[in-house]
Order: C-alpha cells, then structure tokens, then sequence
C-alpha cells in the first residue's frame, strides 16, 4: 500500500502537481474541431468514393466501379500526366533558383532587401490574382508576350494557354514565379544556421566557390533540402486556382489536373461519387510525400 | 589580370545577373500596374507594349462601384478576421497541451495535425460540402469562419507547440508553485512569451485565409456574401474583353495582404521558416 501510494506520489510530482486529464481539457476544443471538420471527411471521402452520389438523392454503395471507371477515362490519365509534368517542374525550377539566390544574398550584394521582396512578394498575391494577370500576359492578341514578338517582327505568335501543347507548361511558369520566393526564404533561414568558421576553413584548404558549396554547404543544408522537395511535391500537387482561373483545365482538357478535374465532374457535372474517386487518388499519392515529410520533420521527435 | 580581379569580376557577372532575374520577376507586377492605368480600348487597340495615349484611374472606380468590390472586399475581412482569431485561440490551447504535458496519446494527437495540415483539399470538399448542408451553413459566412478556423489549426499548432517547448519550464514551475491555476499559467505566462509567434501566424494564415479561392467557391455561391476572390472570378466573367477592369480589381483585391506584407514582412517571414524547418 505504501509503496502504491509513494508512485502514485511520484507520479504526481512529476506531472507538476496536475490533474492527468488537465491536457485533455485544453485539447478538448481544437481536437474535436479538426476531427469533425478535417480528419472525419477525409475519412468519409473514401466512402463517398464507393458510392453514386449525385448531390440530390441519397448515395448508393456501388464498389469500386468508380474507380474502374476512372482508369478508362482518358481525361484522368491527361491529369495524371500533367500533375507529373507540375510535381517535376516544381522540384526543379524553383528549388534550383530559390537556392541560387539565396547562396548570393546571403553575401552582402548590394540592394539585398529590394531584391528579396521582389522574389516574395509573388507570394503574398491570391494565386486567383496571379492567374487574372498572367492569363492577360499570355492573351493572344493583345498580351504583353505576342505584343512583344509581333513588335519584333514575328507574323505567327502562339496561342499559349490556348494552345493544348502549351497551356499547362504556361499555366506551370506562373506557378514557379510564385514559388521561388518560398524556396528561397527556406534556404537563407537554412544558410544562416551554417556555421560560418565551417566555410572558411574549406576555404583555408584551399576550396574555390564551387568546391565549398558542394562539399560543405549543399550536404549542410541536406535536410531542409529534403523539406523544402518534399512541401513542393505537396503544393504542387494542391494547384487548383491557377488552373481554374487561367484555363479551366482547357482547351479540351489539355490543361488539367486532378484537383481540377475532381471539381469539375463533382460540381460541374454532379458526379459527386466519381469526384470522390478521383480525390482518393489524389490523396494516396499526396500521402506518399506527407509520410516523407512526417518522418523527416517528427523522427526526432519519436526517437525520446 | 591578377587573381583578385578577376575574383572581383565574377563576382559582377553574378550580381548583374541576378539583378536581370529581379527585374524579370517584376514583370507581371508592372505590367498590372501599366494596364490598369490605362484605357481597355488603347490597349486592345494598339497593343501592349504602345506608348499609352492617357493616363487614368477610372478602371479603379469602374471595379470598385460596378465591379461589386465594394461588397467583396468587406466580406474578406468579415470571414478572414474571426478565422484568424479562433484558429489561433484555439491552436495555442492545443500547442500548450503537446508542449508542456506527458501523456497518453501526446505523439498520435501531434501526428494527427501535422498530417491533417498537409492534405490535398479535393479529399475534403464533398464530405464538407455535405456537413456544411447538413447543418445549414451553406451559403453563410460561418460555413468558411469555421472551416478556416478547423483547418488551419494543422499548421497553427504544429508551430505554436514547437515554440512552446523552447521557452524555459522553470519560469512555468515557478508560477505552478505559486498556486496558479493551469488556464492562469497558460493565459498570463506563456500567452506572453509566445507573441513573437503568434505574430508570425497572424500575418501568415492572414495571407492564406484572405487569399482562399476554393472553400468560397464551394460554400459561399451567394453574390452578396462573396469574399474577394470568387469576386473577382464573377468579375471576370462579367467583364470578359474588359482586361483594364480586371486587372485594376485585382490590384486592389491585393491591397490588404501588401499592406500587412509591407508593415509586418519580418514576422511574415519567420512564420514561412517557422513552419518548414522547426520539428
């Protein structure tokens, strides 16, 4: 009895002299929150997905046939392929820029805070904007490109976003000038946190720019690389905005992506069960990289 | 040439370029600026890159009165601001909680966050889109306060809850000591020492919840209540050939989240690394 009563003591002491449901309470709110409005729908889309929802009559559970479906749609694996052609250019442009131009500023160029809010501030306009002033850049008679090229002597200019070829390509660059402000701001919180002695005795021994930056920075800053690859992965694959704004997944559904096509058979067409498919995909290849992203950022975390 | 120099002139070549890729970059902010200073019919007519015949400022007025701005950019604030407060009260609950209590369920409870703050939208829209209906919340400004409110507080108490566990637990164990009661200690002591983060989320989730396109077009199809962004998207279907229009509404869509980028750009940027690199 005694010995029960010392642990439970020491239990106590150890928890600061708090009730154990104390956290609970604190959490109660914002846990119910999520799970309702969050986690529970996520959940209840795979359901929805196995159904023939139409929006008005009650769902009718039909399998997996959605998803048969899916597979013979030709308008998903155009999808598919662009969001392919979104994940590659995001894990390239922008991270190969973002990191240049942090490796620059991070030295003192002259002029570093006017060139650092050109680069963010892309960031700060609504993705919904971005696709309002790049879509009338990219206008065919009047833009600011074919304007340009027919200055210079150019007869034939191209459609660009209504050009099937060019759409998504052109829909994407409007994306990369968005997000290279983020990547860059990644690296130079990542580049400050380098110990600079570490540079300069690369240096002493006789490393040029390139040497140093390969064999000491980029293997430094290997973890926030592994972050920054992976949170573009996962934005590049949330793109819906610009796509929605500037073509609408067109011409003739050259330009779409999932995100895109999930909303327009679910809300457009009340396929509310195929969208719900369509979305499930979605998420599982999404979940692939949170579960990279998880592990990189919380395996600390788990190790004590 | 000696070694210096040429040292010295790489190092221009570098800087010249990247001065380029500024300018570069500054292109559609320009080009937003010059159209919507001018007139629909001068550019349509003469092209983009002619010298404009007048100056004007009547694609602002236009956008503001007839284009419904007006009522767009009020509801913006009515549903960012309550977001913005409750997701931020109720994540700093939940970060205190995982920061500072060992208990059963600590890691599942933080996993479960971090992962919700990263899924693709499009697995939420129909499930919400049901629940909203369901309730009675279609078409309200509450359908998106707490929506916004629930979902950012993925990202919210990841950040808050690694925060907190950088602030010293003596200063807590002193208050404890002292007789506190548990919401004092959370309200009055680390409240306090966690503005500088709290601040950093302000003007982030401010950004993102302003700026939300997709959960207003699927819950808010009621012109009257719409935020800016769906505004615009009607503007633009209602102005058509009429670019000047657009794309002065959209200048001033963007007004707010400069300004709060302009005032506040030191906590804005701490809130994107806090986010990203903590962990």
């Amino acid at each position: 009895m005694a010995a029960k009563g010392a642990i439970r003591a020491g239990r106590w002491r150890e928890s600061g002299g708090r009730a154990f449901w104390t956290p609970y309470l604190f959490l109660a709110a914002p846990l119910a929150l999520f799970l309702i409005w969050v986690i529970g729908p996520m959940v209840y889309s795979f359901y929805l997905s196995m159904t023939n929802w139409d929006g008005v009559s009650p769902p009718d559970f039909i399998g997996l046939r959605n998803y048969v479906r899916l597979f013979d749609d030709p308008i998903f694996w155009t999808a598919l392929l662009n969001n392919a052609k979104w994940v590659i250019s995001f894990i390239t442009a922008p991270v190969i820029i973002g990191l240049a131009l942090a490796m620059v500023l991070n030295r003192d160029i002259p002029g570093a805070k006017v060139i650092k809010s050109a680069f963010y501030s892309p960031y700060i306009i609504a993705p919904v904007v971005i696709g309002l002033i790049w879509g009338w850049m990219y206008q065919p008679a009047s833009g600011l490109f074919n304007s340009a090229l027919r200055a210079v002597g150019f007869t034939k200019t191209p459609g660009w976003i209504s050009d099937p070829q060019l759409a998504t390509w052109c829909i994407i660059a409007a994306a990369i000038w968005r997000q290279v402000g983020y990547v860059m701001t990644l690296y130079l919180a990542g580049l400050q946190g380098i110990d600079p002695s570490l540079v300069d005795a690369s240096q002493v021994d006789g490393c040029n720019f390139w040497q140093t930056f390969r064999n000491v920075i980029f293997p430094l800053l290997s973890p926030i690389t592994v972050v920054v690859v992976v949170i573009s992965i996962i934005d590049s694959l949330r793109s819906f905005d610009l796509v929605f704004v500037m073509t609408r997944g067109g011409p003739a559904n050259s330009s779409s992506v999932l995100a895109n096509f999930m909303y327009i058979e679910a809300f457009n067409n009340y396929k509310m069960g195929y969208g719900a498919a369509i979305a499930v995909i979605l998420f599982l290849i999404t979940a692939v990289f949170i579960f990279i992203y998880l592990w990189q950022t919380l395996r600390t975390e788990l190790e004590y | 040439m000696t070694a210096k120099q040429t040292g010295r002139l790489q190092r221009w070549a570098v800087y010249i370029f990247i001065y380029l890729l500024t300018l570069l970059w500054l292109v559609p902010v320009l080009t937003a600026l010059i159209t919507a200073l001018r007139s629909n019919n001068d550019i349509l007519t003469r092209g983009f890159w002619s010298l404009p015949n007048v100056l004007t400022l009547q694609n602002f007025g236009q956008a503001w009165t007839r284009g419904g701005l007006t009522h767009y950019l009020p509801n913006s604030f009515i549903i960012t601001l309550p977001s913005l407060v409750g997701t931020l009260f109720l994540s700093s609950l939940a970060g205190y909680a995982l920061s500072r209590f060992h208990f059963r369920g600590n890691r599942v409870i933080l996993f479960i966050f971090v992962a919700g703050m990263m899924l693709p939208f499009q697995i939420l829209l129909l499930p919400v889109f049901r629940l909203v209906n369901a309730i009675g919340l279609y078409n309200t400004y509450w359908a998106l306060i707490i929506f916004h409110t629930a979902f950012q507080l993925g990202f919210c108490t990841f950040v808050l809850r690694n925060y907190m566990r950088t602030i010293p637990g003596e200063i807590l164990e002193a208050a404890r000591m002292d007789g506190c009661s548990e919401f004092r200690i959370y309200w009055q002591i680390m409240m306090p020492l966690t503005l500088p983060a709290l601040a950093a989320l302000a003007t982030l989730e401010f950004t993102w919840i302003f700026n939300d396109f997709l959960w207003a077009l699927i819950l808010i199809q009621n012109d009257a209540l719409k935020p800016v962004t769906t505004g615009l998207a009607a503007l633009r279907g209602q102005y058509v050939m009429d670019w000047t229009v657009i794309i002065a509404g959209s200048l001033i869509a963007t007004m707010p989240t400069v300004i709060v980028f302009l005032f506040l750009q030191r906590y804005f940027i701490q809130g994107l690394t806090l986010g990203a690199t903590k962990g």
